[in-house]
């Protein structure tokens, strides 16, 4: 089966979930709550995904105060989210350009990531764009900070940025990233072109492995079925179903 | 029970108490649930002319706040986030923070909740974990960073309470004697307490009483906490309002395209809000 790069990323997204008990997606990001409903089908152990907006993957009771509740308690474990800038330190700019608060350009604001990205303990970084534009040497404006000071209390933290063009990880004691593979069909040279902040590599970069057809196939049949619940027009567009035909869990 | 009926109320009785320079708690347009969004009673106050708000969104803003923000009717906005679902941030909001006419109080999500807990509980402030290293806190000079005194060396972030004077929602039901049911969105409810008056409209005033049925009462604002209720069948249109109703999306996507500029915010009020003929220029 040949796959297509929003399909890919989903596999990829959703190998770096894998361990995690519940994982929590924001709103308005279907290709994120795509790869958390993957890694539930392909977890051996429960997994619960709550995605924020949907009526069958929401287990709150309380309002939505209780996701914030829950998440300093530890009782979410995986978080994915992105940003207008992501800098080198993986601090992360949901505000917007030029020096706040007199902004050329104005994003939607923090959302809940100043709290979440702290107390969450891994959070997925993710955004297709990869150019110079996003991936800056400072962030204008810290909406969620990467790394605090030792004695901040802080059980969580960004654990991996994931591109259109490859796959970082993130060493959270020296506040850096590290090229862990290469998506097939690009190079080092172009990850270097297009990023604005220094990263480390290993001598050899391995190249992304690719979603097996067992997984292609859970994309296309399980997942699809449940995210078109949430995002219709997203899962009539990438797969050809509409709300109509969602599973509901 | 007392019998609460002279809670229900027209529209324009009910806005009433929404005072010029109030601080005023409006829900986010957009919920899996239903859109607690009061957006027919936010046109009656632009039709009004209420000024100087301080509007709340809790936790975020959007049609609402971008609506009065473009009427003129807001000083200054206090939210998590601004946005308008898949049209992203507010054209007049952003078009007034560029023109220098409202002041932004940027937020973050659980503040907000967690400065409501501490209002709903009549205490000053709250402490809440994470957020330090953003620049929210920096900006915020009504937030605190202060020693946790019962531990060492660990920093913790408070924020004040948040007491609006009138939190304003549009909600699925109240019975005859004005308890409204919210069902799980109890965030409404919170925002509700710690609010000294709270203005509900409704799809449907339902001949009952909630507060005798054990089922249903776990998801109502009881009316303790409700100064007023108006029967506003699609209340929140052109927002969803779960199984009742979609959003429109045809609307949402003539309001964006309007909003972009003045005269076509102005144009979009005279014919959907002061529903005046539009005399093409």
């Amino acid at each position: 089966m040949s796959i297509n790069p929003q399909e890919f990323l989903i596999g990829v997204l959703a190998r770096k979930l894998m361990g995690a008990r519940h994982v929590a997606v924001g709103s308005a990001s279907p290709l994120t709550g795509a790869a958390a409903l993957l890694a539930s089908e392909l977890s051996d152990t429960p997994m619960r995904v709550t995605i924020l907006g949907s009526k069958s993957h929401v287990f709150f009771t309380e309002g939505s105060r209780e996701l914030f509740d829950a998440s300093a308690q530890g009782r979410i474990d995986a978080f994915m989210m992105g940003g207008g800038q992501i800098d080198g330190q993986a601090n992360v700019n949901l505000m917007g350009i030029g020096p706040y608060p007199k902004l050329s350009v104005r994003w939607a604001g923090n959302y809940g990531t100043p709290y979440l990205y702290s107390l969450i303990k891994r959070t997925v970084l993710f955004r297709e764009e990869h150019t110079r534009r996003v991936f800056v040497s400072k962030v204008d404006y810290v909406s969620a900070a990467g790394v605090n000071e030792p004695n901040v209390f802080r059980p969580g933290g960004p654990s991996a940025l994931i591109t259109s063009l490859c796959t970082f990880g993130f060493d959270r004691k020296r506040g850096r990233f590290m090229l862990e593979s290469i998506h097939p069909g690009h190079t080092l040279e172009e990850v270097k072109d297009n990023t604005g902040f220094d990263f480390d590599a290993p001598e050899h970069v391995p190249v992304t492995a690719i979603p097996d057809n067992r997984v292609l196939g859970i994309i296309r049949d399980a997942v699809a079925s449940q995210i078109a619940e949430t995002y219709p027009q997203f899962a009539e567009r990438l797969f050809g179903i509409g709300r109509r035909a969602a599973r509901t869990a | 029970m007392a019998n609460n009926s002279k809670i229900i109320v027209d529209l324009d009785t009910l806005i009433s108490h929404i005072k010029d320079g109030c601080r005023l708690a409006i829900p986010t347009d957009f919920n899996g649930m239903y859109s607690g969004a009061a957006v027919s009673a936010t046109r009656a106050l632009i039709r009004r002319g209420v000024r100087d708000l301080h509007i709340i969104g809790v936790p975020t803003g959007g049609l609402q706040a971008d609506m009065l923000i473009g009427a003129g009717c807001v000083k200054r906005m206090e939210a998590g986030s601004m946005f308008l679902g898949e049209f992203g941030v507010p054209p007049a909001y952003a078009r007034a923070l560029k023109a220098g006419k409202i002041e932004m109080r940027d937020s973050t999500c659980p503040a907000i909740h967690a400065g409501l807990q501490a209002g709903e509980k009549g205490i000053p402030f709250i402490p809440l974990r994470g957020i330090l290293g953003s620049d929210v806190v920096s900006y915020r000079n009504d937030w605190k960073v202060i020693d946790n005194p019962f531990g060492e060396n660990d920093p913790i972030l408070l924020v004040a309470a948040i007491t609006p004077d009138v939190m304003l929602m549009h909600a699925p039901m109240a019975d005859r004697h004005g308890n409204i049911w919210i069902g799980r969105r109890r965030e409404l409810a919170v925002a509700a307490h710690a609010s000294a008056v709270t203005l509900v409209t409704v799809e449907k005033i339902v001949d009952t009483d909630f507060m005798a049925d054990e089922q249903a009462v776990t998801g109502v604002l009881s009316n303790l906490y409700v100064t007023a209720v108006s029967h506003q069948p699609k209340g929140a249109w052109p927002l969803s309002f779960g199984n009742d109703y979609d959003e429109d999306a045809e609307h949402l996507h003539l309001y964006v395209e309007s909003a972009r500029t003045e005269e076509g915010f102005k144009a979009y009020l005279d014919r959907y809000v002061f529903e005046r003929e539009v005399v093409p220029a």
